[in-house]
């Protein structure tokens, strides 16, 4: 990449479209450290804008900034011509900006009616609610974007994918007209994608402006008209999506070739029968989204689970880590039959278990090490803490792993997501535990930090750990196992050992 | 270059700051006390009056070590002035009472009745660490319902009666000195350190904090949560049930509502200490500095010759303050992580 090209390459806007937005000379720095450097951005009316960039690049401060949750910076931020100055998202919904979070403002337990006008309920005289005012009001607005939703319904029981349109919905009337969408699809399931661009599509031919936010490139290239890529807190470039491809737009992220370019679009499966097996599962159940698994995880094997959204993987996994109960079937050790009652037995059982979020199993506030140590205080000493031992096997695993920066006396919140991943994983290294379950475990992470963690969970299996990784990600699948196990609403769809295998044969699958 | 970290914000001061308001609003506190009673009376800061502080500070102290631990944890256990009183009951009752006691007494040796009590204890907090961690009733509730039950059992005991011999070790420890020191400053103090060393060195320790700063998370590390809530429940038992033997031997009474105070005191010192209600942070030192601020407080509001119906109220304004300190520090740790 040329230097010169950095902050070039500006799309000329259609002569229709005007900007609605517009920064000039954005700077942001937290502590010293420039989150932000001198960006120029512009969102035009009627557009859906991708935006895309490894983690830390500096695509949600900027977006933050906009939608009005971060309020200081140098710069200049115009909407429709006029210089406008956000100190809180609710100046900017004033504005006209809204932003749908990744992680959904919903409450699970009202109506879908009640979630739409949460806080603004139509009332009757005497402050009474007016139930049929709302649900019919709500119904119109769902309808609006082309779905059908009862508005009676509870929230909670719809799948994420309504719920997620449900919130667009409410962010909608309470009078956006930019909205920011904060990694929309990653929870969606194919079918779940499409409904949502048909929704996104329909915005933009009233006029609406959005900014779509993904890591999913092929998605952020389906549904954008314009991409814009950052790189380390400045603007790469910003072009039509037709003018760009998913290989252009990785090399602008990372500024380097890639050899995985494309990573996880088929595999070679490797499954040999002659590995021992290790971990397996006989016809188990939990009466709800998981009905009949049956599989087995052996030595030095990656199996890979593959299926949408509610599929029963996170049940299925949560049962082997001694999270849930099952109803049917069992779970064999070795060819021992196990009863896991809790996570403590199953990690005595030699499992051990990386969630999907890290939320769940990182502490933000204490230190890396701590966060490391937790899962073989246990080892170092049975009453008493070895502060030195315990200080120095983390150490050990921060430089194998290239946990950046590699200060393990730092709170854990101040490191990126891909590398709170490591931590995660570099839990349960010190004692290479018999089975490694991974839940997701390269979602939403940048291309750098997953290559890494891709090696690390190749490293574990070559060393002979019977690795079980479940995923909605068809590429994690792809990039990592070497034998799969389609699972379609709590039962095995299909198996596949050996042979070379599409993502297609997966999404038919599934 | 990923490393560029998005979430931090402000100065390293401000961090620090942020970081330990919890410690650093606590120790001011008792400063500004000390300096206020030390001017307002001249007998306030006298060796006497500090020692006398100090032993009254004693018993709630052993409450207040057990109920650390619980609060570290993010539980709650509201039954500890119920189960000391009950214990120091359940002492008396195995201890021979004078004629003119007219209550039911079982008298057993000394060592025997003060084992069986302890047992007792035990009993006690099991049947709460039961409640909260396998059936899985918030601990709120269950150490309200064990805080009745307790209740019920000194009621049953002493029938609205007053015991007053115990034996004569826990007599020692209660009400003795040992070379001009109170024994129960120093039972006070030995519980204070161990349960320090305990947190401090111990993987237990380092389990309960851990646990309290993030359950969920602990529980996918591998760490049995469930019998760390169950061991913080008796231990907050256990010591209840000492402070309760060695508190009517203080008192040289044991009756019902014996330790009617002491449940708000024991919270206070943990709370105003600076320990935070949403567990993980905090520990003894903060403890200690929280007994020594309502010690103080207490002491010095005798002594300035306060109405002692505004006293209640005063105690409750500061026990106000800490909740808001503490609240509002931790909202200023998570937004500065």
């Amino acid at each position: 990449m040329k230097p010169g090209f950095i902050g070039g390459a500006e799309a000329p806007p259609s002569a229709a479209a005007s900007p609605l937005l517009e920064m000039k000379g954005v700077t942001k720095t937290f502590g010293g450290i420039a989150a932000l450097s001198d960006v120029d951005f512009s969102i035009l009316e009627g557009e859906v804008h991708g935006l895309v960039g490894e983690n830390g690049a500096g695509k949600s401060t900027m977006m933050k900034i906009i939608a009005g949750v971060h309020s200081g910076f140098e710069g200049e931020m115009i909407v429709r011509g006029r210089p406008v100055h956000f100190r809180s998202a609710r100046d900017a919904l004033a504005a006209g900006i809204g932003m749908v979070h990744q992680e959904l403002s919903i409450v699970p337990d009202l109506t879908v009616a009640e979630n739409v006008f949460l806080g603004s309920q139509p009332l009757m005289a005497g402050g009474i609610v007016d139930w049929r005012r709302m649900n019919r009001q709500a119904r119109e607005q769902i309808a609006s974007l082309g779905i059908d939703i009862d508005p009676t319904a509870r929230m909670g029981a719809l799948p994420v994918g309504l719920q997620q349109l449900v919130e667009l919905s409410r962010v909608l009337f309470s009078g956006a007209s930019l909205i920011i969408l904060d990694e929309p699809t990653s929870a969606l399931s194919p079918p779940e994608v499409e409904r949502l661009f048909g929704v996104l599509r329909r915005l933009r031919a009233e006029g609406r402006s959005l900014v779509f936010i993904s890591h999913f490139l092929d998605d952020v290239l389906e549904i954008s008209d314009r991409v814009t890529v950052f790189r380390n807190g400045r603007k790469v470039v910003t072009a039509p999506a037709g003018d760009l491809n998913k290989d252009d737009v990785i090399s602008y992220m990372i500024g380097r070739g890639s050899a995985d370019m494309h990573m996880g679009e088929h595999a070679d499966l490797k499954g040999d029968d002659s590995h021992p097996v290790v971990l397996a599962v006989e016809h188990v159940g939990d009466g709800k989204g998981l009905r009949d698994v049956s599989l087995a995880v052996r030595k030095g094997e990656i199996t890979g689970v593959y299926g949408y959204m509610g599929c029963g993987q996170i049940e299925l996994s949560r049962a082997l880590f001694g999270k849930q109960k099952l109803k049917t079937g069992r779970i064999l050790i070795e060819g021992r039959p196990v009863r896991l009652r809790s996570t403590a037995s199953a990690r005595a059982k030699g499992i051990a278990y990386v969630p999907e979020n890290r939320r769940m199993m990182l502490f933000r506030t204490e230190p890396v090490y701590k966060n490391v140590s937790i899962a073989i205080l246990g080892r170092i000493g049975r009453i008493f803490l070895k502060p030195h031992r315990e200080r120095a096997i983390t150490e050990g695993h921060a430089l194998d792993l290239q946990i950046r920066p590699p200060k393990t006396d730092i709170a854990l919140g101040n490191l990126s997501g891909g590398n709170q991943q490591k931590v995660a994983l570099a839990k349960w290294l010190t004692h290479l535990p018999k089975v490694l379950i991974l839940v997701e475990p390269t979602r939403g992470m940048d291309v750098g930090a997953k290559e890494d963690v891709i090696r690390i969970v190749r490293t574990l299996r070559d060393r002979g750990v019977a690795i079980l990784v479940l995923s909605t990600e068809p590429e994690t699948i792809l990039t990592l196992a070497d034998r799969v196990t389609v699972l379609k609403k709590g039962v095995v769809a299909r198996e596949f050992a050996t042979g070379r295998i599409e993502k297609a044969d997966l999404l038919a699958e599934a | 270059m990923t490393d560029t970290i998005e979430t931090s914000t402000g100065s390293g001061i401000r961090r620090f700051l942020a970081d330990q308001m919890r410690n650093i609003a606590p120790v001011f506190t008792l400063l500004a006390l000390v300096v206020f009673f030390s001017t307002q009376s001249p007998v306030f800061f006298t060796v006497d009056n500090l020692l006398n502080i100090l032993a009254n500070a004693s018993i709630t102290g052993i409450i207040a070590v057990g109920l650390t631990f619980v609060i570290l944890t993010a539980e709650i256990d509201l039954s500890v002035a119920a189960i000391a009183n009950a214990i120091g009951i359940t002492m008396a009752f195995f201890t021979a009472q004078p004629d003119y006691v007219n209550i039911a007494t079982i008298p057993l040796p000394g060592f025997i009745a003060i084992i069986l009590t302890l047992l007792a204890a035990f009993g006690l907090g099991s049947i709460s660490a039961f409640g909260v961690t396998v059936i899985g009733i918030p601990s709120f509730i269950m150490t309200l319902a064990m805080m009745q039950i307790a209740n019920g059992i000194s009621a049953l005991l002493v029938r609205g009666q007053i015991a007053y011999n115990f034996p004569d070790f826990i007599t020692m420890l209660g009400a003795g000195t040992f070379y001009g020191l109170r024994w129960s400053i120093i039972v006070c103090v030995l519980f204070l350190l161990a349960a320090h060393l305990v947190l401090t060195y111990t993987r237990f320790g380092r389990y309960v904090y851990m646990v309290g700063g993030n359950r969920e998370a602990a529980e996918y590390s591998g760490v049995n949560v469930r019998l760390i809530i169950a061991s913080v429940m008796i231990i907050s038992a256990v010591c209840s049930g000492i402070a309760g033997m060695l508190g009517v031997a203080y008192f040289g009474s044991a009756q019902q509502n014996g330790f009617d105070d002491f449940l708000l005191t024991a919270i206070a010192a943990v709370v105003v200490g600076g320990t935070s209600l949403f567990g993980g942070r905090g520990g003894i030192g903060n403890t200690i500095i929280g007994l020594l601020v309502l010690g103080v407080l207490n002491n010095g509001l005798d002594l300035i010759n306060i109405d002692s119906f505004l006293k209640i109220l005063i105690r409750g304004l500061i026990l106000l303050a800490a909740l808001v300190i503490n609240v509002y520090a931790q909202k200023l740790r998570e937004s500065t992580a």
